[in-house]
């Protein structure tokens, strides 16, 4: 995989175009702050040299005080990926905005996020339990539900 | 005068030859053209994330096995790949040989069974399944050979494989390596210009390049629809880059298309493995790897090609003997996100073979 880009190179980018979204730059990934997720992503995938067209995944992880959600972007032109983060300070309602609009690939993988993190993704278009039935409680993945 | 219709919905699963496993569609039909599709998943949920965050590193292997539970020797690989990047153990050089054959024998028996399914779809009920079959036993008997299973393998080891080949495999790939073009241009013969797979694939069910990659489709499926994109050139592991192979695709995007995809990779995985035969160097097949591996704090990814496409392990260490977080990227459920563009507007036995096309393990999607 060609490096074309730092990870800083990219976090003064965004922080250019959108001031005070970029809350962490370090070597191996960039963390913006959940409200300015669905502007840098936007960003992210329309901007020509960074041309991130292709959503590999999103997968969240539990550090029992904060969730942090972590996006792996790629270019098939320029075959180079950026993994993106954004943390949810929030236990009781954690939400952010969704990104199925820009990367349809986005769909189930929020639902199941949202299923087994209970991470609420706002503007997701059918946003249901993926794998466990509707009234089942708990949110397996949480690092507290067993 | 018009006759007055409603929709209604029918659904096709969860128990049906059709879905490949425990599977449901909820399709909204017009008549027999369907209007909507709705995949339900979770029959076969058994929370293998979760599982994993309770083993050790090395007890998440067999969990690995019942992912894609007819390619298990990739989803071993992927798995260990990423465990050996997050802790930062070299493998030999003899066990990455082994890999890379293990891996490609491993895409030759899955692409046979995507194959033999879709015709089945077709309407071509079980006999080039039989043909196909025959072949990849033929592939299962070595790896039962190699390591005593046959369906859930359990071959790798973080740090390289469990044990070494015996004497008696070399010889048995090579014979293997012999027959297998025959039955190659067999399947050609018999089906490439078959007139009804024509009839029932070509132009059915289009997945155009944007669409495709907006959904995150990967595999086959991606290059069937013209996208050159092939994580063993775009992002090497193992020892994939000292090997000459090429990567096909396709233009349309169609069934048919898909199909003639993975007919093609198959023979690239022959030519890899005959390289890897002749390149292959003695030596050990495992690093010294402690008991309990004790990766330092910290995160990693590593993705492979899998047979139905990118198959990624995200891992994250907290220090301790077991992962922390343990997500896997599915390949077969983020290529169905597609399913729903391709199959509306099509009739009911259509979409039948759209589904068949991507080729999904139920396994992989739930997990």
């Amino acid at each position: 995989m060609k490096v074309a880009f730092s990870v800083r190179d990219i976090a003064s980018r965004i922080e250019a175009t959108l001031p005070g979204s970029v809350a962490e730059s370090g070597d191996q990934h960039l963390a913006v702050k959940p409200d300015a997720l669905r502007e840098a992503c936007t960003f992210l995938k329309n901007t020509p040299e960074l041309d991130f067209n292709y959503l590999s995944f999103i997968t969240a992880v539990d550090y029992y005080d904060h969730f942090e959600l972590v996006y792996l972007l790629n270019s098939l032109e320029h075959n180079h990926s950026l993994t993106l983060k954004a943390r949810l300070y929030d236990r009781q309602n954690p939400t952010i905005s969704s990104v199925v609009e820009l990367w349809q690939g986005a769909d189930f993988q929020e639902r199941e996020i949202y299923d087994l993190f209970g991470i609420r993704f706002e503007g997701h278009p059918n946003l249901k339990r993926i794998f466990m039935w509707e009234g089942f409680e708990g949110h397996p993945l949480r690092k507290d539900f067993m | 005068m018009a006759l007055r219709t409603e929709p209604f919905v029918l659904n096709l699963g969860p128990v049906h030859p059709s879905t490949h496993g425990v599977f449901r569609m909820r399709a909204t039909m017009d008549g027999e053209v369907v209007v909507d599709i709705e995949p339900v998943f979770g029959y076969l949920h058994r929370g293998i994330e979760k599982l994993a965050e309770q083993r050790t590193y090395t007890g998440v292997i067999p969990l690995t096995d019942r992912l894609d539970y007819i390619a298990s020797m990739s989803n071993n690989l992927a798995y260990c790949t990423a465990v050996e990047k997050l802790a930062g153990i070299k493998v030999p050089e003899r066990a990455e040989y082994i890999r890379v054959i293990m891996a490609e024998l491993q895409r030759v028996a899955a692409l046979l069974i995507a194959v033999g399914s879709f015709l089945n779809d077709c309407g071509a009920y079980f006999t080039p399944f039989l043909y196909m079959f025959r072949e990849r036993e033929r592939i299962v008997d070595l790896f039962e050979m190699a390591c005593g299973q046959r369906l859930t393998y359990n071959y790798m080891r973080v740090g390289g494989v469990s044990q070494d080949i015996p004497g008696e495999f070399l010889p048995a790939l090579g014979k293997f390596m012999d027959l297998m073009p025959a039955f190659m241009d067999e399947y050609d013969r018999l089906l490439m210009q078959n007139e009804i797979l024509l009839a029932r694939s070509k132009g059915v069910g289009i997945l155009n390049r944007e669409q495709a990659i907006n959904a995150s489709v990967s595999g086959p499926v991606l290059r069937a629809s013209g996208v050159n994109w092939d994580i063993r050139k775009a992002d090497p592991y193992s020892v994939y880059d000292r090997f000459d192979f090429d990567v096909p695709t396709q233009t349309v995007g169609d069934c048919y298309d898909r199909y003639r995809q993975r007919v093609e990779e198959m023979r690239q995985s022959m030519r890899i493995i005959e390289q890897a035969m002749k390149q292959m160097p003695g030596g050990p097949v495992k690093a010294e790897v402690p008991h309990l591996i004790r990766p330092p704090a910290g995160e990693a990814y590593a993705r492979i090609e899998a047979p139905k496409g990118e198959l990624g392990f995200y891992l994250v260490s907290d220090d301790s003997i077991a992962p922390y977080r343990c997500h896997i990227r599915p390949p077969s459920l983020i290529n169905l996100t597609a399913l729903r563009n391709m199959v509306r507007g099509w009739k009911v036995q259509d979409a039948i073979i759209i589904f068949g096309s991507i080729d999904i393990t139920v396994g992989e999607i739930d997990r």
